[in-house]
């Protein structure tokens, strides 16, 4: 024993302990913050939806609740389908080339995976306020001489066609967002179940 | 006296009252805009106390809450005054505020050696500003729910960790009873009690470099053969009298609103939230409260879609920014005097430039950006006119105050 401060093995001590601390401190923060994260139930909450569409007439849309959040079910008619081609050049992304709005099974003109029925979340991809239907032709929809019929959101005014494809030149960046859907049978939608898993 | 004595042994009792009270010395020559400092401290602790005494009636459930706030307004005893104190109060904390901000900016407050009590100033803003947010979910109306909606929304504009970071705030998918639950949290515990710290530590930094006044002249250079500040008088009983004073004028208008206008006509209470929360159903417009709405229409007039990366990632980046500005403001100023009174053309024009584009962005973040309100233009190229100027007051600071003709301070306060 020496009356020495032996200051290398001081410095090593505390550097160890210093360390040791801060890891268990790090290591506490991760259950801390997780358990902000989506509950068990709230996961839950986000099991599948299943619709019935047999009553749905064309031009018709029906709103359901899946996670929490609105899902518009449009059967569009002929002539609503005919009319969106005509618009395609006031459209941010007519072909749907941004992948993550919709399973790349409604990748393609209609935006679905029957031509006449839309299923897509009645959330506007701005800020997340829910855009009213505004399926009134020319001037009476107040949008316009050339409006054709879509949706239009109330918060900061983006508009977007009867497939959900956004305008040009609104707040909103992306088309609406189909969610993931597959058919049970002709007439029964699930929603929250991609095509591949219902079939296989 | 012996208790005393007692005390002063084992806590320095006396000594922290004479150096922050009675012998702590503040420049005479406060005027009106001095009041604001002590009146937000007053609402604060009225908040509290109001709040304390909500959470022993409110609900923190979705199911339950809305009915659990109309169960206070109408069957609790003074419910209704204990509601309204505290709505009012919100709005109230603010104004004050917001004047407190703006005698700092008239008098260079904010100037060396007082940085640090501006920047503990401005976090108790962001801080006020997330406790607003988080209270104005709890009475689960139909604005409260699609205001949060929003607002969480603009984490979601962040790349990458922006959805994921989104679902961490709410716990859930959307704005849910796990959000309401989380949020009542926030507000009551969390917050409350950091802005009780930042208080307490804006307080302790003032009290150590003293106060400003509107000379902008140090007070401390000129001291009497005791070494007390000629131009100083202590804080009790001058300018504890002074206070109660402008406490009693407050208090006649703060009560005055409470009884007879609460809901002032939807700017202090929106119309929209007398609805419960509907997740199927937005309201018309949504639009936060006045205090927070200069910023709203900040985010709303970034409309530019060429910005690499979008618009909407732009408007939450300028919202920040225009809130982050005000950390800068210290050093973005250049000029040899604090005060307006000796400042020159450039600066007066600027900041009163400023002022007026501050109530006018608060103005506009209420009304739909697409129509005319005001005369020439759309309200969104009003906006967009008022972000540039708003950037411009503090961008262009450093330029502007260097080349103003500044007058020369007196020796001694007037």
């Amino acid at each position: 024993m020496t009356d020495q401060v032996n200051s290398g093995r001081r410095r090593l001590l505390t550097t160890v302990t210093t360390s040791v601390g801060l890891a268990g401190a790090a290591a506490l923060t991760v259950p801390l913050v997780a358990s902000m994260k989506p509950s068990a139930r709230a996961l839950a909450a986000g099991a599948p939806v299943e619709v019935e569409i047999d009553d749905l007439a064309p031009g018709q849309m029906k709103v359901v609740e899946w996670r929490g959040k609105p899902v518009w079910i449009l059967r569009r008619t002929e002539e609503m389908l005919a009319e969106m081609a005509s618009i395609t050049g006031h459209l941010s992304d007519p072909d749907s080339q941004v992948t993550e709005q919709q399973p790349a099974y409604a990748q393609n003109e209609h935006r679905s995976i029957r031509p006449d029925v839309l299923v897509v979340l009645g959330v506007c991809t701005h800020l997340g306020c829910a855009p009213s239907k505004a399926f009134d032709k020319g001037r009476a929809s107040g949008l316009g001489d050339d409006w054709v019929g879509g949706f239009f959101c109330p918060c900061h005014g983006s508009t977007f066609d009867l497939s959900g494809r956004v305008y040009k030149n609104v707040p909103a960046p992306t088309n609406l967002v189909v969610p993931p859907h597959s058919y049970v049978s002709d007439n029964r939608i699930i929603i929250g179940v991609d095509e591949k898993e219902a079939t296989a | 006296m012996s208790l005393m004595n007692w005390i002063d042994d084992r806590f320095p009792l006396t000594k922290v009252w004479q150096e922050h009270m009675a012998q702590y010395y503040a420049p005479k020559n406060f005027n009106i805009w001095y009041y604001f400092g002590s009146l937000a401290l007053v609402v604060l602790v009225l908040q509290i106390v109001t709040g304390i005494l909500l959470t022993m009636h409110y609900k923190p459930d979705a199911d339950l809450a809305f009915a659990s706030v109309e169960y206070i307004m109408r069957d609790v005893p003074a419910g209704w005054f204990i509601r309204y104190l505290h709505g009012v109060g919100s709005s109230m904390f603010f104004l004050m505020v917001y004047l407190h901000m703006f005698r700092a900016m008239l008098y260079g407050s904010h100037r060396n050696p007082r940085e640090l009590i501006w920047l503990l100033g401005i976090v108790i803003y962001v801080a006020l500003m997330a406790e607003a947010f988080f209270g104005y979910l709890l009475p689960w109306g139909n604005m409260s729910y699609w205001g949060a909606q929003v607002i969480v929304s603009l984490f979601g504009a962040i790349p990458w960790i922006g959805e994921p970071l989104a679902e961490w705030i709410r716990g859930d998918f959307v704005i849910s009873d796990a959000t309401l639950n989380r949020f009542f949290a926030f507000h009551v515990i969390l917050l409350p009690l950091l802005l009780a710290l930042l208080v307490y530590l804006h307080i302790v930094a003032l009290h150590k470099v003293g106060s400003n006044n509107p000379d902008g002249i140090e007070i401390k250079k000129n001291k009497d053969k005791d070494g007390i500040p000629v131009d100083g008088i202590p804080f009790h009983p001058y300018y504890t009298v002074k206070d109660t004073f402008g406490v009693a004028v407050f208090m006649t208008v703060f009560l005055g609103i409470v009884f007879f206008v609460p809901e002032l006509d939807g700017w202090f209470l929106e119309k929209d939230n007398f609805a419960p929360a509907d997740i199927l159903q937005t309201p018309p417009e949504i639009v936060p409260l006045w205090y927070l709405t200069p910023y709203y229409s900040i985010l709303r007039a970034v409309t530019f879609e060429w910005l690499p990366g979008g618009a909407k990632l732009w408007g939450v980046i300028a919202m920040g920014a225009a809130i982050v500005m005000f950390f800068f403001l210290p050093w973005l100023d250049r000029a040899k005097v604090r005060s307006i009174r000796y400042r020159g053309w450039m600066y007066k024009t600027m900041l009163m430039l400023f002022a007026v584009d501050f109530v006018m962005l608060g103005y506009l973040g209420t009304v739909n950006p697409g129509h005319v309100n005001l005369v020439w233009f759309k309200n969104v190229t009003w906006a967009q006119i008022g972000l540039v100027i708003y950037f411009a007051f503090f961008l262009l600071m450093p330029i502007y105050t260097k080349l103003d003709r500044t007058k020369p301070e007196p020796d001694r306060v007037r």
